[in-house]
């Protein structure tokens, strides 16, 4: 029960947030609310064993298939935001005949071109892309009411609650899916390939149905993106956000589901809040930077490991601590 | 329409020159340190702002503000190897990440101390080889290509003929054994490190006065080495080599006939259609991928 309780706390407490934050704090916790769900993806990715640098690019192909489906053919905004996770795992599929041939940093960096050669593509291709100034005017969500909630999609905390419930959908989905047979093969595919293999596995498949459903959860997290800000060009897709991405995933942890969430939320509070507050624009990278050099060094096992050495502590009084799985 | 393709090859040439200066140096790294240096391009263009510190500044003559320059780069590197890369030798994602911080601190160091505009260097000559009317190499970017020629060839000196550079091969081939040979692992380390930084650091040096320096310049140099290791084959530095110049040609001359970001496109197409055929590089070994 008491489980329950905090759950439930929680839920207020989320509910509750946006209410005591200025405008422009409103607005970092929808793009934090966003990029949860784009960081979370990315660890379905990762549970594999491969690092992409390409995944924010999938999240870039679905805010420009679900912006153009709502600007060229009229679909129904929440529609093409599904069509558009649609896409980028149908796109993520179709890279997968390339990419899958290399491992380890060939594809790193293999991911990556394929990425950049998308994102080009938009550049180059006024029609029906835009070029680099991108589109405009995209559709935002139509307003609803829910009786005794207005939804008015231009403001903040309407668009946190809308994308929050999403978010929320989608999250549970990837942990049911973590925790289903499929998860576990995933990790199998991981830390034992040549096993997996001798048992019947099929690991190229299975790396890329996770591949394609990271992919479409990125999507989704692409088009929410895009239906919120109204615009988007090549640049908001290009390799600054990936390694945020990662930094995020790795400092946070991805030995756990929580941990990449954790890395996102933390490390997203400290430069958009806390070194905001301070003032200090042009430093904010230095301390960012130092940050990030300083966690890895002394937190090899990202931000849960802190978690868990918290929790155990707790529940066994002080029993050994157990290395996780990364 | 010959005069054309002439003056693109020399243009093709000093773009390779620069090119194989920064992947070598990125090579040399991965294969010493087993780490992928994300900052590289950072330290190419900590190279430039050196010259523009003491050459545009403070006057210093400019081949002595290079080899200050490949100095206080090389520095640089030998930073990384103490501070980051030697306390995360087990964790190649760490220094991954480390590197990543590392590349924030610089830029900003970049845009506190000189500003977020581009700054232009005064030409160091302003004197041109005349190949025909239509065929010109400027002497500044003959500098480069003498510079990639020279350092390049003296880097194969080191590394196949002195006993440094056997101990440097021996602990990339494999650590363990060049320790128990008596191979100081901290030593090679350091050299690697301060040779492929210093590397970078003079490639910026001695371009910048013939591009544009601004804190975000080693954004684009960074993915040409990647795109030119990975054709390569990491690991090796002779693939480095002949990718740049091949990248640089099909570069170059993309740029020329259609435009730059054509070019990209097409560099990167490239690149995945090496690794499709052959998915370690073409002149890669699967060993430390």
């Amino acid at each position: 029960m008491p489980k329950l309780l905090i759950w439930i706390a929680a839920l207020a407490a989320l509910i509750a947030l946006p209410h005591g934050l200025s405008f422009s704090q409103q607005e970092i916790l929808v793009f934090l609310t966003i990029n949860v769900l784009l960081v979370a993806s990315y660890r379905l990715l990762t549970l594999t064993g491969e690092w992409s640098l390409g995944h924010v690019v999938i999240m870039g192909v679905g805010a420009y298939s679900s912006a153009l489906l709502t600007k060229k053919l009229g679909v129904y905004v929440p529609v093409s935001m599904l069509l558009g996770g649609g896409i980028a795992a149908l796109i993520a599929v179709l890279l997968s005949f390339p990419l899958f041939r290399m491992k380890g940093f060939y594809f790193l960096i293999g991911s990556f071109a394929a990425g950049e050669i998308i994102r080009l593509l938009w550049k180059r291709f006024r029609d029906p892309f835009g070029g680099a100034k991108g589109i405009k005017g995209i559709d935002p969500m139509p307003d609803f009411s829910v009786g005794f909630y207005q939804f008015d999609f231009f403001e903040p905390t309407s668009y946190y609650y809308f994308a929050g419930v999403i978010v929320a959908v989608c999250l549970w989905i990837l942990w049911r899916i973590e925790k289903s047979p499929v998860g576990l093969t995933f990790h199998a595919v991981h830390w034992q390939d040549k096993l997996a293999q001798a048992s019947g596995v099929n690991v190229r498949a299975y790396r890329t149905l996770a591949f394609a459903i990271a992919s479409g959860f990125a999507g989704i997290s692409g088009a929410l993106l895009a239906h919120y800000i109204g615009t988007i060009n090549p640049n908001a897709f290009d390799i600054d956000l990936m390694v945020y991405v990662l930094t995020w995933a790795i400092v946070g942890g991805t030995a756990t589901f929580y941990g990449p969430i954790l890395g996102c939320v933390v490390l997203t509070v400290i430069n958009e809040v806390v070194l905001r507050e301070l003032g200090l624009e042009q430093m904010r990278p230095l301390i960012y930077g130092a940050i990030m050099i300083l966690s890895i060094l002394f937190l090899p096992n990202g931000l849960e490991s802190l978690v868990q050495k918290f929790t155990q502590r707790r529940a066994a009084g002080g029993a050994p601590e157990r290395r996780p799985a990364e | 329409m010959l005069d054309l393709l002439a003056q693109t090859g020399l243009n093709a040439v000093y773009a390779a020159s620069y090119i194989s200066l920064v992947a070598v140096g990125l090579v040399l790294i991965f294969g010493v340190m087993g780490v992928i240096n994300f900052a590289h391009g950072e330290l190419f263009m900590a190279g430039a702002y050196a010259i523009v510190a003491l050459y545009a500044d403070l006057h210093v003559p400019f081949f002595i503000a290079v080899a200050i320059g490949l100095l206080f780069v090389g520095c640089l590197g030998l930073l990384m190897e103490k501070t980051l890369f030697r306390p995360l030798k087990d964790n190649p994602l760490g220094g991954l990440v480390a590197s990543i911080g590392f590349l924030m601190i610089l830029q900003a160091l970049a845009v506190m101390g000189f500003g977020v505009r581009m700054v232009h260097i005064p030409p160091v000559t302003q004197e041109v080889i005349v190949f025909s009317d239509k065929v010109r190499l400027p002497v500044a970017r003959f500098y480069v290509i003498i510079a990639a020629i020279v350092l390049l060839s003296a880097l194969w000196y080191f590394l196949k003929r002195t006993k440094f550079g056997w101990a440097l091969r021996a602990s990339a081939q494999d650590p363990e054994a060049a320790a128990l040979q008596g191979i100081s692992i901290t030593m090679t380390a350091r050299i690697a490190m301060f040779i492929g930084a210093g590397l970078a650091g003079i490639a910026g040096a001695l371009t910048a006065p013939l591009v544009s320096v601004n804190p975000h310049m080693g954004h684009s140099v960074i993915v040409t080495a990647f795109i030119v290791i990975i054709v390569g084959g990491v690991g090796s530095l002779e693939g480095a080599i002949v990718a740049s110049v091949a990248y640089a040609l099909v570069h170059t001359f993309v740029t020329t006939f259609y435009d730059g970001v054509l070019a990209d496109i097409v560099g990167l197409s490239l690149m995945l259609v090496v690794l499709i055929v052959k998915p370690t590089g073409l002149f890669g070994s699967a060993d430390r991928a």
